[in-house]
Parts: structure tokens; sequence; C-alpha cells
């Protein structure tokens, strides 16, 4: 199965945003090449606002991941409560 | 002659301080909430004790009846620091501030009818100072508690608390002449209805414990105060009869309430969870704040809602109890 990925720079806004990810995604790897997060998963991710809110303890509008997302891969859903990466149809 | 140019990564061996260290690991880099907050009381090494209070260090955590082996534990489930504090309060600012822009450009101040406007100024203003007693008692806090993951926040909400007076001002500047503020601090002297509060408020102002007063400010009297005036009376009664605008311009309060709620449980959930003795010194301060607060709030809820201002008011303390119930009091 290919992997998706999702990439954001490496700093204080994005990290409940990667933790959010890594919980909710048990087979993600998150790499750190300099200056960025990449995540990969095997043929499907997803970012769950929800998630990013228990972490970050308030309310967090999942459009205010654009700021710092660098670059992603696969086909995207997204919805006010979650975003999500996958390559099926 | 060429120049190549490489990239090459280098890890760092620690991932943050060491005495954030202590509390989170050194496995992955610290957030700022931790770094700026996690152990930066300072405990050692004082120069000599205040003249006006020998009995104690400058920093002194026996100020509290509460007793907990580490303050560090009462952290902020906002994780508000300096920097996130005040993005989040701007957005808000400019929230407030386009409701001002839609509300004057479209006059709708002067499409309210005269006795809503004059309902809303007469119950309203006198908070004012209300807001003031919560500004100064969380800023005790800060002053007077121990350890930065309980005093920080403190702070900010001694300045939201002073946001939320402020608030209430312009909305009396923009519905009614200035002299609207001084009849609402004449009503705060010396009309009946208001002096159960007032009294209340002054008293809370004394208060020696810190953790005392961050209960009887911030859950006993808020938790019923804010649902009462800012949910029943502002977003449902004056909204209902064409004050809309009112409710607008004072959205900023329900908001804050709703989400300070969370620190403010999360304090008291920890430090309760320490022992039996936190747990009943904390639940014996609510229920007698809580009551007296109440007591105290029962004209206002007569004056603002009328006869239903009563199941109102009850409404908020029962919330209130089950708030308590959620954070493990036994109250």
């Amino acid at each position: 199965m290919s992997n998706v990925f999702i990439a954001f720079q490496d700093n204080e806004d994005s990290r409940p945003i990667i933790e959010a990810i890594l919980t909710d995604n048990a087979s993600a790897q998150a790499t750190y090449p300099t200056g960025l997060v990449k995540i990969d998963a095997p043929g499907h991710l997803v970012i769950r606002r929800e998630t990013i809110e228990g972490l970050v303890g308030r309310s967090f509008d999942l459009q205010q991941i654009h700021v710092n997302l660098v670059t992603l891969s696969g086909h995207i859903d997204e919805d006010d409560d979650e975003l999500s990466l996958s390559w099926s149809n | 002659m060429s120049v190549d140019l490489h990239t090459r990564e280098i890890k760092p061996l620690r991932n943050t301080f060491s005495h954030t260290a202590k509390y989170v690991g050194n496995e992955k880099p610290a957030s700022r909430y931790q770094e700026a907050t996690l152990d930066t009381q300072p405990t050692d090494n004082f120069h000599y004790r205040p003249t006006w209070d020998p009995e104690h260090e400058i920093f002194d955590a026996s100020r509290s009846g509460v007793k907990l082996a580490d303050w560090n534990v009462l952290r902020d489930p906002r994780q508000y620091y300096y920097a996130t504090w005040t993005m989040a309060r701007a957005r808000q600012q400019d929230a407030i501030e386009s409701s001002y822009d839609f509300v004057q450009s479209r006059g709708l101040v002067a499409k309210m009818s005269d006795a809503v406007r004059s309902k809303a100024c007469e119950v309203l203003m006198p908070l004012r100072h209300v807001a003031w007693g919560g500004n100064m008692n969380n800023s005790s806090i800060g002053a007077y508690g121990y350890g930065t993951p309980f005093t920080a926040p403190a702070m900010f909400h001694a300045m939201d608390h002073l946001g939320a007076a402020q608030f209430i001002t312009r909305l009396g500047l923009v519905l009614e002449e200035p002299a609207i503020l001084d009849a609402g601090k004449d009503d705060w002297l010396t009309a009946a209805c208001w002096q159960p509060l007032r009294h209340y408020v002054e008293d809370t102002l004394v208060l020696q414990d810190p953790f005392e007063l961050f209960i009887a400010q911030n859950l006993a009297l808020d938790a019923q105060l804010y649902p009462l005036i800012y949910g029943n009376f502002v977003d449902d009664h004056i909204a209902m009869q064409g004050g809309t605008a009112v409710s607008m311009l004072l959205a900023f309060m329900p908001e804050w309430h709703t989400e300070s709620a969370r620190w403010i449980d999360a304090v008291v959930k920890v430090a309760a969870a320490e022992s039996d003795g936190n747990r009943q010194l904390i639940s014996g301060w609510v229920t007698s704040w809580a009551d007296r607060a109440q007591a105290a709030l029962t004209p206002v809820a007569d004056l603002a809602l009328g006869s239903v201002g009563v199941v109102a008011l009850q409404e908020a303390r029962d919330a209130l109890d089950l708030r308590c119930k959620k954070a493990g009091l036994v109250a």
C-alpha cells in the first residue's frame, strides 16, 4: 500500500497537531528533516479536531493547520471535524 | 573556486532545561508552556522576611491551608503562558471590535426600546465593580499564591476580569450618556439589592488564604454570577426583548467563562485529589462561599429577571454543584 504523508514546520504551533496525528494514527511515523516534521502513514491518515482540542485545552479551528502546513500527498477529504488523506477513491 | 553547500542535521543532546525535564522527561522537546511555567517558582535563598508579614517568607506555600507536596501539579489545561494568552485575547478583542462596528454602523442601539436599554444598564453597570473585585482578588492570588502553574493563570485571570469591567463600561457609554457609570456606582453603594453582593465582594478582598480566595471568587461567585447574568439575563431575557446588541457587545463574557471554567475545575480537582485534608478543606470553602454567594445574588436575580430570577439562580447553583462533584469534592 502506498504511503500518504503530511509535513509541517517544526515549531510550537505544530506540536499539538503532530501529537494528535500520532495518537489517532497508530501506524504513522514521524521523521524530522531539518526544520520540518514529516509524517508518513500507509494508505490513510486522519487529523481530528477533537484530539487537538483535547491537547491544547481550548477550541481549535482545523483551518489553523494551514498556517504551518508545508506539503502533503494523498486525496484530501476535509470537513470541520477532520481532515483525512488516503489513496482510496 | 566552487563552494559546496551541505545541509547537516544537528540533533540537540538535551531537549529542554533539566528542571523542566524533571517533570516532562527529555525524550521530546518540551512545550513553551511547560518551559515557561514548570518549576519556575523561586523557592530558596530569600533575603529577609517581608516586614509586612514576618511570619512568612516572601514566597511561602504555608500561606494556604491547602497542602501540596509539589505546587507544580496545578497545571492549566489551556496551557496559557504569556504569548498564547495574549494571542487568544487579542483575537477575542478583534471579534468584539467588529461587533461594535456592526452595532454602531446599523444603529442597533437606537432600535432598542428605552425600557430594555435602561433595564440592561440598571443590572449591568454595578457589575463593573464586581469585575474589579475579581481583578483585585486574582491579583492577590497571583501575589500570595505559590507555584507558577497556579499563580500565572491567576494573574491572566485578573487581567481578564479587568477586561470584563472595561467591556461593561464601554457598553454603558454606547447605551447611555457617561453619567450612567456614576448611576451604576451609586446603585452599587446605596441600592438595597446590591448590598449583600457588595458585602460579599468586600469580604473576599481581605481573605488571606490565596486558595480560599480562589474558591470564593472564581468558583463560588463567578460560577453563579456569569450564567445568571450573561446567560439568563443578557443572552435570553434582554435579547428576546430586542436587545440583541447588548448580547453581541458582551459576547466575551460567556465565552471567557466557559473557557476559564476548565482551568478552575482542573485546579480544584487536582488539589482535592492530593489528600483527604485538602478535599475537606476545599469542600467546606465551596459550600460556605457558594451558599453565601447564592444569597447575595438572590436580590440581583430578582432585579434582573423578576420572579423567575430565583429559579435561574438555582439552576446556576445546581450547575456549580455538579461541577464540584465532577471535580471530586464531597459537596
